[in-house]
């Protein structure tokens, strides 16, 4: 069994158990061990290294040596956590004179950084330790007449230099992913463009703008639904379209799924067991269609 | 014809150039590419913000910043506007790291106390809770009802003397005070 040390971050069992509870059940039922780690803290995300770039390192890497000493790999379901820890495993790996110095902060809190252990995705633990044609094999539930929007969001993909995710022009895990499950990726306009979520809470116009734009594209696709993996873009395009609803007056009532969920419906889990009523945007019309 | 005649505008001053300036840039992580960057505006028309936005345009940013036109970068809260999607970097033909520049111009205009007061209230959060977004106490109550393990224990006291030592908690509190 493979084992990883789940970094869960705050937004998540802040406001999306259903994010959290479908990729535990999804995992388990796949052969992927979680280990709750004692101890984690903020992944210190773009909005704190916007504050100070070493103490966000230092935050961040705090948490991986807490699994390096537990002699794990890290997995997190948020890009955001993803990206902030990978760019500091990264940074720090690659710059002795950096993490020096870093080192030397960490000490002070009984913590050293080795540089041992990576730092990976619920979506590339899919692809790597699972595997596509073995996760086919376990699908019970094909979503087959389902069109779903794959929104792959920023930060799994860029900086592509140090997250090497996937291409960031031209990804392709997700929509793979989502085949996988027989539901059919469709495509959309400006796919790849930001969801607007740091934006929200300093420029919330800009933010709804950016958010209304995949909203407006995946709609005129035909798309049945989103698919996304991480939980700002879930709020953005999920709790945005009431926003945008009392903003602009506009209505698209387009669900927006974790990758995580629609595969643990695919695996057959009851969709009673993962918490949807945590979405904004009801969610019956694609249940019903798929069983 | 009547003639149209405007009066003379006042007080027209140049902009003062500080050219120590993109030295303080570019001693900062990942800040020295900001020499190379020949104003191409790749970053500009692949940003999602710009898209929308009237005012920010990242390699403007850039270029007051090599000239040192301080005043117009550190106080402005346009350079907040970055959604550090980090397409910029990603597609820059001179590999500047343009999303990494900016993050540095902002932790200039930290220092100089130019801080948003939402970006306060997340680091400040790290302090109280040890996450920058909190959690509710109702949500850690409400994970057993549906099923899941109770959240582990965030390391508040490490953490926060690893601020101090990281010099962050100077930048928060020193702003929380004004």
């Amino acid at each position: 069994m493979t084992s990883y040390a789940l970094f869960l971050g705050c937004t998540i069992p802040a406001r999306q158990s259903n994010y959290e509870l479908s990729s535990r059940k999804a995992l388990a039922k796949l052969g992927i061990e979680l280990v709750d780690l004692a101890n984690m803290t903020c992944c210190a995300p773009p909005p704190v290294q916007s504050i100070d770039l070493e103490t966000s390192l230092a935050v961040a890497a705090y948490n991986i040596c807490l699994a390096e000493e537990a002699d794990l790999n890290l997995i997190t379901l948020c890009s955001g956590c993803f990206e902030s820890l990978s760019i500091a495993n990264a940074t720090l790996k690659a710059d002795e004179q950096l993490k020096a110095k870093i080192n030397r902060i960490l000490s002070e809190a009984g913590k050293e950084f080795l540089g041992s252990k990576e730092v990976k995705h619920l979506l590339q633990v899919l692809v790597d330790d699972v595997g596509l044609e073995r996760l086919k094999q376990r699908v019970s539930k094909p979503l087959s007449n389902l069109k779903v929007a794959a929104f792959y969001g920023c930060h799994v993909l860029r900086p592509s230099e140090l997250l090497k995710f996937d291409d960031p022009e031209r990804p392709s895990i997700l929509e793979n992913l989502i085949e996988t499950l027989g539901a059919k990726s469709v495509e959309y306009r400006n796919k790849l463009k930001c969801c607007g979520g740091l934006l929200r809470g300093f420029s919330d116009d800009l933010a709804l703008d950016l958010a209304r734009e995949k909203l407006a594209n995946t709609t005129k696709a035909g798309a049945d639904c989103i698919a996304t993996l991480c939980p700002f873009c879930f709020v953005a395009l999920d709790l945005g379209q009431l926003q945008i609803k009392s903003k602009l007056n506009e209505t698209f009532d387009m669900p927006v799924f974790h990758y995580s969920e629609l595969l643990s419906l695919a695996l057959g889990i009851d969709p009673k067991e993962l918490a949807l009523e945590a979405h904004k945007v009801k969610t019956d019309k694609i249940i019903s269609k798929i069983s | 014809m009547a003639q149209k005649t405007e009066a003379p505008k006042k007080n027209v001053e140049p902009l003062k150039m500080d050219p120590s300036f993109k030295y303080e840039v570019m001693k900062e992580h990942d800040g020295e590419t900001l020499k190379i960057c020949f104003q191409c505006g790749s970053c500009t028309s692949s940003c999602p913000t710009a898209r929308f936005s009237d005012s920010y345009r990242p390699r403007t940013i850039l270029r007051l910043a090599q000239l040192g036109i301080r005043q117009k970068i550190l106080p402005s809260p346009t350079l907040w506007l970055c959604t550090a999607c980090f397409t910029c970097t990603d597609r820059c033909p001179q590999d500047v790291k343009v999303a990494s520049v900016l993050r540095v111009l902002r932790n200039l205009a930290v220092k100089e106390g130019q801080t948003p007061r939402i970006f306060i209230e997340l680091a400040s959060n790290i302090y109280e809770t040890g996450y920058a977004y909190k959690i509710p106490e109702l949500r850690q109550k409400k994970r057993e009802t549906v099923g899941l393990p109770p959240l582990p224990k965030a390391s508040l006291d490490r953490v926060d003397r690893l601020l101090e030592l990281a010099g962050g908690s100077k930048l928060i509190k020193s702003k929380e005070a004004q």
